[in-house]
């Protein structure tokens, strides 16, 4: 922790939890200023001009925003910025007003969520997803792609997709081992905690080898002891060449694991950059508490009270 | 009070090609509701066009039975696109609005005087037998023993009825549990995961709705055998006791559609053979003959509460699903 803290500080638990190892933060990963916008060394995403209204509110008004390849990139906010809807812009869950955005160089601009998907950018979602009635097992080998089984015609003919579904079970087996859920791969997802809904999303994600892992709250709901696994699982997920973009509103974490951090507020990108550096843009400060945090507010107190004795007052009158 | 009778008739039903129909048809809305969460009101809609498209076809064009058949299946395959393409993308309410309306015009279609010389109008249409009866390859005479004894040409038709049954389950077995059947689940669950991991909730959508009303299709077609093509059967009731029997039997299960129909069916027989019995013994004064017929179908609603209150996940049903029903 360092001793220049943002007042941010205050709202977070005493004790955060932090992952097991030392996190290795990516560096370098914009060219010139770090201020809204600015461009990166080798973007995944690119965003240009995306907004989104609903009725006379603009959730999401970006002008131009790039996520960094192989990095973790965090996506802060306070509630109401727009950082969810943007992530559902950019899955193909929304439409758009107007706007393009790429991924991987390809136009992603119209492309349903499926889509969207099968080309490598995987999503999880703020209130979790696990498909209840299906098994930890069976919610695994949905994730998988390509699967000749998933044609109905096809799906007749075991012999045509046998040997590919163990293989996909194989797999899945190893990354529940990976995510401390093989002994419930035979249970019902939704005899699961919480926390382990969590962690099966966020497997079954990595069952259709993504690119890009984007993440909506994954610490939301989750245990501090489970919050450190989880920790660990996003920066393996980097090791492993994963680019990871994920909305996220305790501090802590996002200061121990993000390499790269975009603040959006009020439907807009208001800063960027390196975690620590981001934290004191008076900008963010301005997002999160408010442009006028810091000014006296005594004489408003008073007001308020003459307020109060007046009403008071208007009160014994009418009795 | 001839009990020895009413248990026969009630046994009768048992293979009587009647319940294979509901069976079939309760497998189509299994695909439907069970597997895919599919909210379908218009089952009586897909079996209309089953047994219409079969009996038109034989009728007014002459075909032979196979391309009859093919023509009621077309039929429904294209209701199904009619009815999936504007509501699969919306919530699954909408579709339950939109079938159960669609359905309805199916069948006021049908009953409406314009077209009677093709439908019939409301004395709907027969005489359309002979082409089945002549496919038929056993020797005049009777078959089978006790209460399912039948001539040559119904049990040609049990024999038929329930060999389709038999394969439809194997066919919905086999595919619900291929990767396909896991998408469709996944769907059942919730499908915005399902479309974040790259599936096309859409045309999964409506390959299960096209599926599950091609059942119910030749599930129509079976009904209408055994009598004539009557639009009133038609109706919206024939939705409700099909889910009744899908309830019955377990929603998300293959066996539960075809034991829930023939539970059903033997109930419904027994009530009815019972109630005309009691009234014509004197011992349901109150009642008469046409009251005690309409008792039959409280009786078997009293039942099927039963099960449902204490057998909510039905006969076949998963005790362990209902632990965690939202």
């Amino acid at each position: 922790m360092s001793a220049n803290a943002v007042p941010l500080d205050s709202a977070a638990p005493l004790e955060p939890p932090v992952p097991t190892k030392k996190p290795v933060k990516t560096t370098g990963l914009h060219i010139g200023e770090a201020e809204p916008g600015c461009a990166k060394v080798d973007p995944i995403l690119v965003v240009d001009n995306v907004r989104r209204t609903f009725g006379g509110l603009t959730a999401v008004d970006v002008a131009h925003v790039e996520v960094p390849r192989g990095a973790i990139t965090a996506l802060i906010g306070p509630n109401g910025a727009g950082k969810t809807t943007l992530f559902n812009l950019l899955t193909g869950f929304d439409k758009p007003d107007d706007g393009k955005w790429t991924f991987d160089g390809r136009s992603l601009a119209g492309v349903p969520a499926y889509r969207v998907a099968r080309m490598g950018q995987i999503r999880t979602f703020q209130l979790t997803k696990a498909l209840g009635l299906l098994t930890v097992m069976d919610n695994m080998l949905l994730g998988a792609k390509g699967q000749t089984g998933e044609n109905m015609f096809r799906a007749l003919m075991p012999f045509l997709w046998r040997n590919q579904e163990e293989e996909n079970r194989a797999k899945a087996i190893d990354l529940l081992t990976r995510f401390k859920l093989d002994t419930k791969k035979d249970d019902y997802a939704a005899s699961l905690s919480g926390g382990q809904r969590k962690l099966l999303e966020m497997a079954r994600a990595l069952m259709s080898d993504p690119t890009l892992v984007m993440l909506d709250e994954p610490m939301a709901g989750v245990n501090p002891a489970l919050t450190q696994s989880l920790l660990d699982h996003i920066l393996n997920l980097k090791s492993q060449g994963m680019t990871v973009l994920f909305v996220e509103h305790d501090m802590h974490m996002v200061r121990h694991i993000a390499d790269w951090v975009i603040v959006m507020a009020e439907g807009k990108v208001v800063a960027e950059g390196d975690p620590h550096e981001v934290m004191k843009n008076p900008a963010v400060i301005d997002a999160y508490l408010g442009s006028h945090h810091d000014e006296d507010i005594g004489e408003d107190l008073n007001t308020e009270t003459e307020n109060v004795s007046a009403i008071k007052e208007l009160l014994d009158d009418e009795r | 009070m001839d009990w020895g009778a009413i248990f026969n008739n009630a046994a009768v039903e048992l293979i009587s090609p009647t319940t294979a129909a509901y069976a079939l048809a309760a497998l189509g809305l299994a695909v439907h509701f069970g597997y895919t969460g599919l909210l379908n009101f218009g089952q009586a809609g897909f079996m209309a066009l089953g047994a219409y498209g079969y009996a038109i076809s034989i009728l007014t064009f002459g075909f032979p039975v196979w391309g009859a058949f093919l023509v009621g299946v077309g039929a429904s395959v294209v209701f199904a696109l009619i009815l999936g393409i504007p509501t699969l993308r919306l919530r699954a309410d909408y579709l339950a609005i939109v079938t159960i309306a669609a359905a309805e015009i199916v069948r006021l279609l049908f009953t409406t005087n314009t077209f009677a010389s093709v439908t019939g109008s409301a004395n709907g249409l027969s005489g359309y037998k002979n082409e089945f009866a002549a496919l038929n390859p056993l020797a005049d005479g009777t078959y089978g023993f006790g209460p399912f004894t039948n001539n040559a040409y119904d049990t040609w038709l049990r024999i038929v009825a329930w060999s389709i049954v038999i394969l439809a389950a194997l066919l919905v077995w086999q595919i619900m549990r291929s990767p396909w059947g896991r998408v469709i689940k996944g769907i059942r669950e919730d499908e915005d995961a399902v479309r974040a991991l790259g599936k096309n909730v859409y045309a999964y959508k409506m390959q299960s709705l096209i599926f599950g009303g091609v059942l119910g299709t030749i599930a129509g077609m079976i009904f209408a055998l055994p009598r004539a093509v009557v639009p009133s059967n038609y109706q919206t009731t024939l939705t409700f006791f099909i889910y009744a029997i899908l309830l019955l039997g377990g929603a998300a299960t293959v066996l539960g559609p075809i034991i829930g129909s023939m539970i059903f069916w033997v109930l419904l027989s027994f009530f009815s053979g019972f109630i005309a019995r009691a009234v014509e013994a004197g011992w349901l004064p109150f009642m008469t003959a046409i009251q005690g017929g309409q008792l039959r179908f409280i009786l078997v609603g009293v039942a099927i509460m039963l099960i449902v209150i204490f057998r909510p996940q039905g006969i076949f049903g998963n005790k362990k699903e209902l632990a965690f029903v939202r």
